[in-house]
């Protein structure tokens, strides 16, 4: 049987709705079948970029979708903001970056957690941040 | 909220729940505040974050921060309970906890820090 494909949109403007987009990312990957490690990763790379979306790009929604290629189950999570965007885009990619209180390691740390990483941004208008964790199947 | 502890004369304090990043700060000056408080009767802390299955950088940081400004207050931390996901994860996004000490749980955290003495 092939689960309906499902889609949740959580707005970010508040720490608690950062909260509230992990626990949201974290149980749509456990419904998907996804094991400890792969809900882990993605609850962690959700809760860094959601923290982007209200720190940096002064709010902003994340969207989680599942998705289907063939045998493959996947979770799209697609973050956007209207905030001051990213000047240099290939130096916030790198890590060690300065940010608010935060390591410098979010932006890229998310990145090794996930299979497919897309980053758009435009200074003064904003950046999106899409990423993509299959099933190993 | 953070529940602070006296257990074998050291701090222990368990992480309960998901937290949010101003609770996150809230736990940190509350763990220094309970080693000033305790005036010397106590001799190191252990945190046990047994409990979280999630620990990003943000919360990785106040861990670390914790650690190095108990230290600078004269006090050991070990951090005990790593759940083995929370410790994959942290190592892929390059992050391993520099300069904190890890025990695989509180007995554990508990005889390092007796060893200390």
């Amino acid at each position: 049987m092939t689960p309906a494909a499902v889609s949740h949109q959580v707005s970010v403007t508040t720490q608690d709705d950062v909260v509230a987009a992990r626990r949201q990312a974290r149980a749509m990957a456990i419904e998907l079948g996804f094991d400890a490690f792969a809900v882990a990763a993605i609850t962690t790379a959700t809760s860094e970029l959601a923290r982007n979306v209200f720190v940096h790009g002064g709010g902003g929604f994340v969207t989680i979708e599942t998705l289907r290629t063939g045998e493959r189950l996947g979770l799209c999570l697609t973050f956007c903001d209207e905030g001051p965007g990213i000047e240099d885009v290939e130096q916030a990619l790198q890590g060690g970056f300065s940010t608010k209180r935060s390591l410098g390691l979010g932006l890229s740390g998310s990145r090794r957690l996930v299979d497919e990483f897309e980053l758009t941004s435009t200074p003064g208008e904003g950046t999106k941040v899409r990423v993509v964790k299959w099933t190993r199947r | 909220m953070i529940p602070i502890l006296r257990v074998a004369g050291h701090i222990l304090v368990s992480v309960q729940t998901e937290l949010g990043d101003d609770v996150v700060a809230q736990f940190q000056d509350a763990v220094l505040m309970a080693i000033h408080e305790d005036r010397g009767r106590t001799d190191g802390i252990v945190i046990d974050i047994t409990a979280l299955e999630v620990v990003d950088t943000y919360v990785a940081r106040v861990l670390a921060d914790t650690a190095a400004m108990a230290k600078l207050m004269g006090r050991r931390t070990v951090v005990v309970g790593m759940r083995p996901e929370v410790a994959a994860t942290l190592v892929q996004m390059g992050f391993t906890l520099p300069g904190v000490q890890t025990a695989l749980n509180i007995d554990d955290g508990i005889a390092w820090l007796d060893a200390q003495r």
